[in-house]
């Protein structure tokens, strides 16, 4: 049998994803047994115009980590895409936006004030903006164009699979790349993970009936080690979040933050986590439970930590 | 680019049915255009318009695509689905089609009865049309499901609402429990001395009634017994009662009396509203039903200190024990009526009444007592100083239409009010004062009655009372009270010297009507009386299918309408259980359990409790004959596992989308 061919991409992301796909230690001599990487800019020297060179097609598997948030990182998308048989998003950022992806909360405008101009340690020397082009004494210079809002990967290109977290567990990165060395891929659209019910199906905590009285942040107080994290009063998103990494932080006390994405066949991740907190409120009285929510510090960060721009608003409406 | 994901993928061919409604919609909405539109749709084959949809016509024209288009959805874009909906799934069902693969576009009460004539309202109806198009693409059928009704029914209080409610379903031959948490049945009405407007004695009607109650082989009667626990759903109810022990064995007991004569200590009796006494062991009124005495374990001296056993000494019948303990019986039952009634409201609260302070002001039950030939004074009215009252006052709405007690009127007070006056004219000639603020005599013969009152030198005086006190004793006429009173038609301040006082007290719900409500799932309303499903249509059903609320405990009403009451919910319960089996609600929660990771989230959620968490499985699993199809437990559930039947997400973000986009 003739030798995959594997591309690897980064866009908007941390690097994180590079470390997770290394994670997988030794069998990485497997999947070199099974497949030849012909682009990875964070392990091999290639350029763009070696891929640029290549025929459409001829990538069989394409893992493209991190969101869509600039010109540059959607040309790299699109041109991929045609050079690739399969897509995979890999890790939340691809998925669902990410991180980068609460940059929706706000557009260009405000980040570049925020980043050029209004920070502590920016030296105050005139309004200085990063501008596509620049004509340079050596000629006219360009860097890609920055946009308002950040994209999941299928909202700008087809995608065949899913490999959800920030970043990915290294047995879900396996469980999907067995699947490729040995040509067992699932259906087209799969979100590959081990398993499709929330994370407490994988969480040993014990749960009851949930009844939330007071919000509390993780700093506060030490839980009960084997009582449900959000019976104690902490968000933890495991509810809403699809399984699959084996509940490693609420198991050492940590909330879930949601990064796995939504459980199988659910539109807008935050809204239902929203809903299910806003279900288990313990209090009939309008101003208690304002109270109670009040605690809640970062509503969107916690409902859509990872999910923004895949949510049914995918962005704040700014006038 | 749709949000959805996936779609049935049989072959879809969708009917648009549009309604003119004669000119209710016609005259706003270009209905031809609507049609017009809607065929352009590529997964709709036809689109008609009707001067009126619902007519056999109409209707026809429906069946007919089905039979020979082969149309397999269907919208209809007419009037609000509450109206026609059960029609036209109808069609469908006649039709050989799913009755749920049908959607209805409120093209009248949601735009042509909103908007102005014109393109605007034309657009409007367009879009209501395709999110009704779009939305029944997701539509698959639904089975429609029947629970077995178990045949025998529970009836929850001895008053004349219960006991009505027992005969009516005992006299078709089924069996029913009558379950009363006093020694006897007979309730409030047992208490009354004469019932408006037609006079006669209320033991002398209901008398018969209640030994029509003992004698009849079809009731299961339990006194003394109060309901503690219901489980179950519709037709299979499971009820557990707590029999109080009587210590004394109804099984021996021939009724002789002879322990209640004999026992040496008193207390006073509840019956009579405290005004007179009884013993420890007693019966509470010479008819009781049963006739077998109960003792009063808080009264009862050998309970109390260890020694007496009068009563013990005397049965020949060896019919008490003193060893005696709670029994708990269950019972299967398809159907439960709840007649629990009513409280009177104690008025000591409103101190500038004088009631508890002022010896010669009473209550009206109070008053109904001192009426009665039974009652502690066998029917004299006295005063507390032994005198024949010379004068009375019956002060309205004590407790009701009171922003600081109860907003609601009490309904049999006006009535109860001029009956107490035409009583104390018979029975001492003296002079009667009515202080209301509106008369309502709204009765069959409750009007006639006012007029004969009226026609007894009765004085009417329309205000609100302010005081009630006491005046010096007076050396020949004793002490008299003194009210306090505006009278609004003479527009100035009265006082008026009475012997007597009697609050018309409020009809209130039972100081125990939550934890009721609680063992029942009944919703209570603001007064705090139960709640019926329709308060005009379904006024006797309740939110909890197979339970049905007759009497006061629904809310204040006179003996006629309670008795009419009773006799509809026996109706209602005879119905589900002569046919066996009940058609509960197809549209219900489903928990898709392959999504369930037993997060536990909506266990506590369902206000019908229907949603139980199964420990084998590890899943939430939803009880589809008590599920309603609220749905609440659906938007809680963080996994998207919980569905409700026609209200999938699919569904509902289809519509959005077909209205919007």
């Amino acid at each position: 049998m003739a030798k995959l061919k594997l591309a690897l991409y980064w866009a908007a992301s941390c690097g994180g994803c590079e470390i997770a796909q290394l994670l997988i230690g030794d069998r990485i001599l497997k999947l070199a047994e099974a497949a030849d990487i012909v682009f990875w800019p964070v392990a091999i020297d290639a350029k763009y115009k070696d891929v640029e060179a290549m025929e459409d097609n001829s990538i069989d598997v394409c893992l493209f980590n991190g969101a869509i948030r600039n010109s540059e990182q959607e040309h790299m998308a699109r041109m991929l895409r045609a050079k690739s048989k399969v897509m995979i998003a890999y890790g939340a950022c691809a998925c669902r936006g990410g991180i980068p992806g609460l940059g929706n909360l706000h557009n260009r405008q405000q980040i570049f004030d925020t980043v050029y101009r209004d920070t502590a340690s920016t030296e105050k020397n005139g309004n200085i903006f990063p501008q596509p082009s620049y004509k340079a004494p050596e000629g006219e210079l360009e860097i890609p164009v920055f946009y308002d809002t950040v994209s999941t990967l299928n909202q700008v290109v087809d995608v065949e699979y899913y490999i959800p977290g920030c970043p990915p567990e290294e047995k879900t990165t396996w469980l999907a790349l067995e699947a490729l060395i040995q040509g067992k891929l699932p259906p087209r659209g799969t979100v590959i993970s081990h398993n499709v019910k929330a994370v407490c199906d994988d969480c040993s905590r014990k749960r009851d009936i949930k009844k939330i009285k007071k919000i509390h942040r993780t700093y506060e107080f030490i839980p009960e080690p084997e009582i449900c994290l959000l019976e104690q009063g902490l968000l933890c998103v495991g509810v809403a979040t699809r399984g699959g990494c084996g509940a490693l932080c609420p198991q050492v006390s940590m909330p879930c933050t949601g990064c796995y994405g939504p459980v199988e066949g659910v539109i807008d991740q935050g809204a239902h986590f929203l809903s299910a907190v806003a279900s288990v409120i313990d209090s009939k009285d309008e101003e208690e439970i304002r109270t109670i929510l009040s605690d809640v510090r970062d509503p969107v960060g916690t409902c859509y930590r990872y999910s923004l721009p895949d949510s049914l608003v995918r962005r704040a409406s700014i006038k | 680019m749709s949000i959805l994901k996936g779609k049935p993928d049989d072959d879809i061919k969708i009917g648009v049915y549009v309604c003119h409604c004669g000119h209710n919609i016609a005259s706003t909405v270009d209905v031809e255009e609507v049609a017009r539109r809607a065929k352009e749709l590529g997964e709709v084959s036809v689109a008609r318009d009707y001067v009126y949809m619902c007519s056999s016509k109409g209707q026809n024209l429906i069946r007919q695509d089905i039979m020979q288009l082969g149309i397999n959805r269907v919208v209809v874009a007419a009037c609000s689905p509450r109206l026609y909906e059960q029609t036209f799934q109808n069609v469908l069902r006649e039709s050989g089609l799913n009755p749920y693969l049908l959607q209805v576009a409120n093209i009248r009460e949601q735009c042509a009865w909103l908007h102005e004539p014109g393109p605007l309202a034309t657009e409007k109806a367009n879009r209501l049309v395709k999110g009704a198009i779009k939305r029944v693409i997701h539509h698959s059928p639904i089975e429609e499901q029947s629970v077995p009704v178990f045949p025998a029914t529970l009836v929850i209080g001895g008053g004349i609402a219960g006991i009505q409610a027992a005969l009516e379903i005992a006299n078709s031959q089924q069996i029913v429990y009558l379950v009363e948490r006093e020694p006897s049945i007979g309730g409030h009405m047992a208490q009354f001395d004469k019932t408006f407007p037609t006079l006669d004695c209320s033991a002398c009607i209901l008398t018969p009634k209640m030994n029509e109650v003992a004698r009849n082989p079809y009731i299961r009667l339990m006194t003394y017994s109060e309901v503690v626990e219901v489980s179950g759903y519709v037709g299979n109810f499971n009820v557990k009662v707590r029999r109080k022990a009587r210590y004394i064995d109804e099984d021996k007991c021939v009724g002789c009396g002879i322990c209640v004569e004999k026992c040496p200590w008193s207390t006073e009796s509840e019956f009579d509203a405290d005004l007179g006494v009884r013993k420890a062991v007693y019966t509470p009124f010479p008819q009781a039903i049963p006739n077998i005495p109960v003792i009063d374990k808080e009264r009862c001296v050998y309970f109390l200190k260890g020694k007496c056993r009068a009563c013990e000494k005397f049965c020949e019948a060896k019919a008490i024990n003193f060893q005696q303990e709670d029994l708990f019986i269950e019972l299967h039952v398809g159907a439960i009526i709840v007649a629990t009634g009513y409280d009177v409201f104690d008025p000591t609260p409103i101190s500038q009444y004088g009631y508890g302070r002022l010896p010669n002001v009473f209550t009206s039950l109070e008053f109904e007592r001192l009426c009665s030939p039974s009652g502690p004074t066998g029917g004299q009215l006295k005063l507390a100083d032994g005198r024949e009252p010379k004068s009375l006052a019956v002060i309205h709405c004590v407790g009701s239409r009171d922003q600081n007690y109860n907003a609601y009127c009490s309904r049999v007070c006006c009535m109860h009010s001029l009956k107490y006056s035409h009583l104390f004219k018979e029975k001492t000639g003296g002079e009667v004062y009515q202080i209301y603020i509106d008369m309502r005599c709204t009765g069959k013969g409750y009007e006639e009655f006012y007029e004969r009152v009226q026609g007894e030198h009765v004085r009417f005086i329309r205000g609100k009372l302010a005081t009630i006190t006491a005046d010096s004793p007076d050396s020949e006429t004793g002490e008299k009270l003194s009210l306090s009173c505006e009278d609004t038609l003479l527009g100035g301040l009265v006082n008026i010297p009475v012997d007597m006082a009697v609050l018309c007290v409020a009809l209130e719900p039972r100081h125990d009507a939550e934890q009721v409500a609680q063992i029942l799932r009944l919703g209570r309303s603001r007064d705090g009386f139960f709640m019926e499903r329709h308060p005009k249509l379904d006024p006797v059903a309740t939110m909890s299918e197979g339970i049905f609320i007759v009497g006061c405990c629904q809310g204040p009403k006179d003996i006629p309408d309670t008795v009419a009451q009773a006799s509809a919910a026996a109706a209602r319960a005879l119905a589900m259980i002569v046919r066996g089996k009940m058609e509960t609600g197809a549209i219900t929660a489903a928990i898709d359990e392959t999504l369930c990771s037993a997060c536990k989230v909506c266990n506590a959620l369902c206000p019908y409790g229907a949603i139980f968490f199964d420990e084998v499985s590890n899943v939430s699993r939803v009880n589809r004959i008590l599920c309603k199809g609220c749905n609440v437990c659906g938007a809680a559930c963080p996994s998207g596992a919980i569905s409700t039947r026609n209200f999938s997400e699919s569904q509902i973000l289809a519509e959005i989308e077909g209205v919007l986009v």
